[in-house]
């Protein structure tokens, strides 16, 4: 039971990969200046659980924190209604973005129609806190550009392969967050936990990992209070000098 | 040292910065749009490599010449003109009947300013942005962009051109599995085609704005408002 749902990193310790400060702007916003949000990229192969993890954390996060939501996925009215339906959020606050199949370009090499679709929002819902930036389902290599995102989830899943942490990857090697999904249906699958979650840690060092089952903890509690203790640290006056 | 500092403040040559800008590989938002492909590949008008060419053959000769006429112009003014700027925004916007291409025109031009900015900086993008909030049209915003990094209006004709062509192109190989390599044996093909619609747009380049030539292209028009309310895109346009 202890794989379900657990952080195995403190969230305080230092990260492997050091990153700017959120606070860091790399690109001036091409319009009015907003409060600036927290963005945070989810990304991870298809299936993996990220439309439904975006969903969980709107559900969860919503009643604290002004949040919307971009979403790269492929995107049908299905989906908007899911994440309708399963969160708090208007309509307004939902914007799709159209990747031309290429997911990955999006959310990395050219981040032009993602920057549009954020600052939209930052001006349509000003003041935001945090703004979740979904990929579309891609495959390992797969990593949000630090010019879109201050900090980023990747989503993998138990029915994906016990072997997928081993093989290692930028986005499960350096991604702030590592989530594997879905440990309710290890057993259904024949997948390690420990297997996962050793590879996951020999991949990562000390950079934190959470176990999740959104069947057992809809509220996806672990993943939520890393992201607001990451939007506490990012908003934490800066030491002065 | 002293060699690599000297070189750093030279001025880049004209063909290594039209290579630099013609990269598909440029962040400016164009790999996302298909040029109207995708909605022929829907309707079955675009499904192999001779149909794909005549496409092709056709949207250079209609909405690629106006633009490359369009972009031209606007690099001949320069990027610090605004009045002029924004009457050639105006006339593109009234050859532009499908809101639905307007609006992703207009996307597409503020895209390009975000990258415009930072690589080859200006006075006159911070105006533009401020003026047009939700972007100049990305013909307009190209011939800007070709103007403040030297480049000649032909140039920015034949930059103009060149994404009317291998845009659409590119989303076929993807959205129909083409042999690449075939599909760029066509577009190779279309090139004395291009070079010659670019010299003809270039000599609109000092004319009078609402001179510039008005070719449509009523098929794209009205397939782009039908792409924009389907439930499923994979493109932009």
């Amino acid at each position: 039971m202890r794989h379900e749902s657990s952080i195995s990193a403190a969230t305080d310790e230092s990260p492997v990969i050091a990153h700017p400060h959120p606070h860091d702007d790399r690109a001036e916003p091409l319009g009015p200046r907003h409060e600036r949000a927290l963005r945070i990229g989810i990304g991870g192969p298809v299936g993996s659980g990220k439309t439904a993890l975006v969903a969980a954390l709107c559900r969860t996060l919503a009643d604290t924190l002004r949040l919307a939501v971009v979403t790269n996925d492929i995107y049908t009215t299905e989906d908007a209604d899911f994440l309708l339906r399963h969160s708090v959020l208007p309509a307004s606050h939902i914007r799709a973005v159209e990747t031309g199949c290429c997911p990955h370009t999006a959310i990395r090499d050219d981040i032009s129609a993602n920057l549009e679709a954020v600052e939209e929002l930052e001006a349509a819902a000003a003041p935001l806190d945090l703004i979740l930036i979904e990929s579309g389902g891609d495959n390992l290599t797969a990593t949000f550009s630090r010019g879109l995102v201050d900090l980023q989830i990747f989503v993998i899943d138990v029915s994906g392969g016990d072997k997928i942490p081993r093989k290692g990857g930028p986005g499960i090697t350096t991604a702030d967050l590592l989530v594997i999904n879905k440990t309710d249906l290890a057993s259904l699958v024949n997948a390690d936990l420990t297997v996962m979650e050793n590879d996951a840690k020999a991949r990562r060092g000390n950079a934190p990992l959470c176990m999740l089952s959104l069947v057992r903890d809809p509220q996806a509690t672990d993943v939520a209070t890393w992201v607001c203790h990451q939007l506490a640290t990012a908003t934490a006056p800066e030491p002065s000098g | 040292m002293t060699v690599r500092n000297r070189d750093a403040a030279a001025s880049p040559g004209p063909t290594s910065t039209l290579l630099l800008l013609a990269d598909g590989r440029f962040p400016a938002g164009g790999y996302a749009h298909s040029g109207g492909v995708e909605a022929a590949v829907a309707a079955g008008r675009v499904h192999d490599l001779s149909t794909l060419e005549s496409f092709l053959t056709g949207r250079a000769a209609t909405t690629g010449a106006v633009a490359a006429a369009f972009c031209a112009a606007t690099c001949a003014r320069g990027s610090s003109d605004i009045q002029a700027i924004a009457e050639l925004d105006a006339e593109l916007d009234a050859r532009t009947p499908s809101a639905a291409l307007r609006a992703a025109s207009r996307k597409l031009g503020r895209q390009l300013l975000r990258a415009t900015r930072v690589v080859w900086p200006h006075p006159a993008w911070e105006c533009l942005a401020t003026t047009y909030p939700v972007g100049l049209h990305q013909p307009i915003m190209l011939g800007a962009t070709a103007a403040a990094a030297a480049l000649t209006p032909r140039s920015a004709a034949l930059l103009a051109l060149q994404e009317a062509v291998i845009g659409p192109a590119t989303a076929a190989v993807r959205l129909l599995g083409l042999d690449p390599v075939a599909v760029h044996a066509a577009v190779a093909r279309l090139l004395p085609l291009v070079d010659h619609l670019a010299a003809a747009a270039t000599e609109y380049a000092h004319g009078s704005p609402e001179d510039l030539p008005c070719h449509s292209a009523v098929l794209l028009d009205i397939s782009a408002e039908h792409h924009a309310t389907w439930e499923v895109r994979l493109f932009a346009s």
